[in-house]
C-alpha cells in the first residue's frame, strides 16, 4: 500500500509561525542526519541546520504565487516555501511517494506546485533559472517574485555574475538571497571573494545590503523591502544573510574529521542560533508547545516515509522525455 | 518559381512559431538585427519582449532561456557559433535536459538551441568549425541535423512544438543549399529519416550537409553500383527502423559523419547495425580525425573534412 501524505500548510505570518518553520527545519534535519546514519538516506545531505532563519525569513516575504530557486544545500528553502515534509523526506529516502517520486533526492527537491523551482546539484546554477522565471512571469504581465538563493561560492561562478548584469540591465523581479556561511565547502569565504558581496551587487547598480542571517526577523524585514521593490517593477535587489552552517558541508565530512573550523569559532556561531532567540520572543510556553507538535509531526513522515515503497525499477527511466520517448536499453540480447 | 533558401526556410519556421504561438520566444546574439540570418526581420514584426537580443552571456541566457521553459514559455535560443556549445554545456546537459527526470515529471523544458552555421565555414579556424552533435545525442539530448531547406523548416518547427529540448544544427555547408519547394511546408517530425535516394547494392548513411555529398556521389558510381543513401535528419532520436529495412535489402554500409571519428555518431550506427541488422560485409565509416581541430588555411581545413573521395572508396571497399 502507498501511503498518502496528509495534507500540509505552513502559515509564516507570525513570529510564532516563523519559529514553528524554523523548528520544522531544524527537526527535519537533524531526523535526516540520523535516516543517513541508519542508512535509508543514500548518499548523504548538505545539513542547513543553523541557517534557519535566513529560509524562513525570506519565505515569511514572499506569496504563494511567488518561485524560488535553491541549492545544494536545499531542504530549508523548499520547506520553508511550503513543501510536505513527510513528501520531502520520502524523496530523501527515494520513495515514490517523495517531492519527485523518488527521482531527484536532497539536491534536486521541487514542487512546482509550490512555486519550489529546484535545489540544484551545480552552484550557482539557480540564479540565472530564477532569472528566466522572472523575465517570463514579467513579460507575461504577472506580479510574481522569484527568489534565488545561493552561497557564498556561488559568488565566484561567472554565470553568477552575468545574471546580475540581465537582471539588473531588464529590471527583472528577482531577489538574490547570498547565504554567506562563510565557508564555500572548506574555502573560506573571507579570502576567497575579492570586494565582498554587497560590492559585486551594487557595481551592477542592484540595490544591496547585509544583514545578520541569525535573526529571522531582520531577514524577513529586509526581504520584505526587496520583495516590495521587485514586485512594483523597480528590479533586482540583493540581501547577504550573514550566517553558519552548525554541521559540516555535507556528512561525509562527520567521517572525515577535518580542521577547517575551530571548535571554538563553531561553538560561538551555536552561541547565536537563530531558534533560541526567536523562541525568547515568544509567550512563555509557546516554543515548548511548538516543538512537540513539530516533534509528532516528524514523526509522522518519517513513519510515512518508511511506509512508503521504492520506485519500481521497470520505471528507472521513466520522466527522461516529456513525450514519453523510451530510451534504448544498455544492452540487446 | 521561387528557390527556398535554407537559411530563409529556417526564418520562415521561427516567424511561423512566433505567429502561432504567444509562448515561443527568441534570444541570442545579435538577433534583432538578424546577423545569423534565421532571424531576420522578427523583432521588426513581433517586437523586443519577443526576439531578444542578448548580451554575451550565452551560460546565462540559456539558463535564462530554462527558466523561462519553466514558467510556461517555449524559448528558441540562437547560438552563432557552434562551440558556444561547448561554453553551454552544462547549462543545456546538466539542467535542461536532466530537469524532466529529476523532478520526476512536474515539468518539461521545452527549450530550442539552434546553431546556424555549425562545422566549417571555411577560414574560421579551431573554435569556429566544430561540429558536436554527437555530444548531445550521447548525453540524451534531441538533436537534429537538417540537410534541405524543407527538413530546416519542417525540423526546426517540430523542435519548437518538441516539449523536450531539442539541438538543431543548420551546418554552413548546407546553409547555402536551395530547394524548389512546390508543397506547403509543414514540420517533420524528429526521429524520422528520408531515403533520400532508392539503391540497393550499399546504404550510406548520411547527415546534414554530407546529404548532399553522398546523393552526387551516388549518382556517379550509378552504372556500376546502386547507392541507397538515407538522410538521417535526426541524430538522437536515431531512426533505427528505416535503417533496418535498408540493410535487409543491401547488407552493406558506410556512414558519412562531419565530425570526429572516436565515439561518433558513425560509431554508434556502425555498432547498432553489427549488433541487431543484417551485415554481409564490415561496414565502413568516412569522417573528421579522431580529436580533430580544424586548422586555419583553407588546405587544411578540408583535408580534415570527409569527402566524395573518401566515401567513393568506403564503397568501393564494402563492396568487395
Amino acid at each position: 500500500m502507498t501511503p498518502t501524505a496528509p495534507p500540509h500548510h505552513l502559515p509564516l505570518a507570525e513570529p510564532a509561525d516563523r519559529y514553528r518553520a524554523m523548528r520544522l527545519v531544524r527537526g527535519f534535519e537533524e531526523q535526516a542526519l540520523d535516516l543517513v546514519r541508519e542508512g535509508v538516506i543514500a548518499g548523504g545531505i548538505h545539513p542547513y541546520i543553523g541557517q534557519e532563519a535566513v529560509a524562513v525569513g525570506v519565505c515569511a516575504a514572499l506569496r504563494d504565487g511567488d518561485l524560488i530557486t535553491s541549492t545544494h544545500r536545499g531542504h530549508g528553502h523548499v520547506l520553508a516555501k511550503g513543501a510536505s515534509p513527510h513528501r520531502m523526506l520520502a524523496e530523501l529516502a527515494g520513495r515514490v511517494t517523495g517531492l519527485n517520486r523518488g527521482r531527484g533526492g536532497s539536491m534536486h527537491a521541487a514542487d512546482f506546485s509550490l512555486g519550489i523551482l529546484g535545489a540544484n546539484g551545480i552552484v550557482g546554477a539557480g540564479a540565472p533559472i530564477a532569472a528566466g522565471a522572472a523575465w517570463a512571469e514579467a513579460r507575461a504581465g504577472r506580479d510574481t517574485v522569484v527568489t534565488a538563493f545561493f552561497g557564498d561560492g556561488a559568488l565566484n561562478q561567472g554565470v553568477l555574475l552575468e545574471t546580475f548584469n540581465l537582471a539588473a540591465i531588464w529590471r527583472l523581479p528577482v531577489l538574490f538571497v547570498c547565504e554567506n556561511n562563510g565557508y564555500a565547502t572548506t574555502l573560506p569565504a573571507a579570502g576567497a571573494v575579492a570586494g565582498g558581496a554587497v560590492e559585486r551587487a551594487r557595481a551592477f547598480g542592484i540595490p544591496a545590503q547585509t544583514v545578520d542571517g541569525m535573526d529571522c526577523e531582520a531577514v524577513l524585514a529586509a526581504a520584505a523591502g526587496a520583495v516590495e521593490r521587485a514586485r512594483a517593477g523597480d528590479g533586482p535587489s540583493f540581501l547577504e544573510c550573514r550566517t553558519y552552517r552548525f554541521e559540516g558541508h555535507h556528512t561525509m565530512e562527520r567521517r572525515l574529521k577535518l580542521g577547517y573550523r575551530t571548535a571554538e569559532e563553531v561553538a560561538g556561531w551555536r552561541e547565536r542560533d537563530p531558534l533560541p532567540r526567536a523562541a525568547a520572543a515568544l509567550d512563555p510556553g509557546e516554543a515548548d508547545r511548538i516543538d512537540a507538535g513539530i516533534g509528532q509531526l516528524l514523526a509522522d513522515a518519517r513513519t510515512f516515509a518508511l511506509a512508503s515503497p521504492a520506485p519500481d525499477i521497470s520505471g528507472a527511466c521513466d520522466y527522461l522525455y516529456a513525450d514519453g520517448l523510451r530510451p534504448r536499453a544498455g544492452v540487446t540480447l | 518559381m521561387s528557390k527556398l533558401s535554407y537559411t530563409k526556410a529556417l526564418n520562415r519556421a521561427l516567424g511561423d512559431a512566433l505567429a502561432a504561438d504567444e509562448s515561443v520566444c527568441v534570444f541570442g546574439e545579435d538577433v534583432g538585427a538578424g546577423l545569423a540570418g534565421p532571424t531576420l526581420g522578427l523583432q521588426a514584426r513581433f517586437g523586443t519582449d519577443r526576439v531578444v537580443d542578448t548580451p554575451l552571456s550565452e551560460q546565462a541566457f540559456v539558463s535564462m532561456a530554462i527558466g523561462a521553459a519553466l514558467a510556461g514559455r517555449r524559448p528558441v535560443v540562437e547560438l552563432q557559433i557552434p562551440s558556444l556549445l561547448f561554453l553551454t554545456f552544462e547549462q543545456l546537459a546538466n539542467q535542461a535536459h536532466k530537469l524532466s527526470l529529476m523532478t520526476g515529471g512536474q515539468t518539461s523544458v521545452p527549450l530550442t538551441c539552434l546553431v546556424p552555421g555549425s562545422g566549417s565555414r571555411e577560414g574560421w579556424a579551431g573554435q569556429h568549425s566544430d561540429h558536436p552533435y554527437s555530444l548531445f545525442a550521447h548525453v540524451g539530448i534531441k538533436t537534429v541535423v537538417p540537410a534541405t531547406p524543407s527538413d530546416a523548416y519542417g525540423l526546426l518547427a517540430s523542435a519548437i512544438r518538441d516539449d523536450d529540448p531539442v539541438i538543431v544544427f543548420a551546418p554552413a555547408a548546407a546553409m547555402g543549399v536551395r530547394q524548389d519547394v512546390t508543397w506547403d511546408l509543414e514540420p517533420v517530425p524528429l526521429g524520422r529519416a528520408r531515403i533520400a535516394r532508392q539503391g540497393d547494392d550499399v546504404t550510406v548513411v548520411a547527415l546534414g550537409a554530407p546529404v548532399h555529398g553522398a546523393l552526387a556521389v551516388a549518382e556517379e558510381l550509378a552504372p556500376e553500383i546502386s547507392v541507397e543513401v538515407v538522410d538521417a535528419r535526426t541524430v538522437h532520436p536515431f531512426d533505427w527502423a528505416t535503417l533496418s529495412r535498408s540493410l535487409e535489402r543491401t547488407g552493406r554500409l558506410v556512414v558519412i559523419d562531419d565530425s570526429n571519428r572516436a565515439c561518433g555518431f558513425a560509431a554508434e550506427v556502425m555498432a547498432t547495425a553489427a549488433e541487431e541488422m543484417r551485415l554481409t560485409a564490415p561496414p565502413r565509416r568516412v569522417t573528421r580525425p579522431d580529436g580533430a581541430v580544424l586548422p586555419f588555411a583553407l588546405e587544411l581545413d578540408r583535408a580534415l573534412q570527409p569527402d566524395a573521395r573518401q566515401l567513393t572508396g568506403a564503397i568501393r571497399a564494402v563492396m568487395k
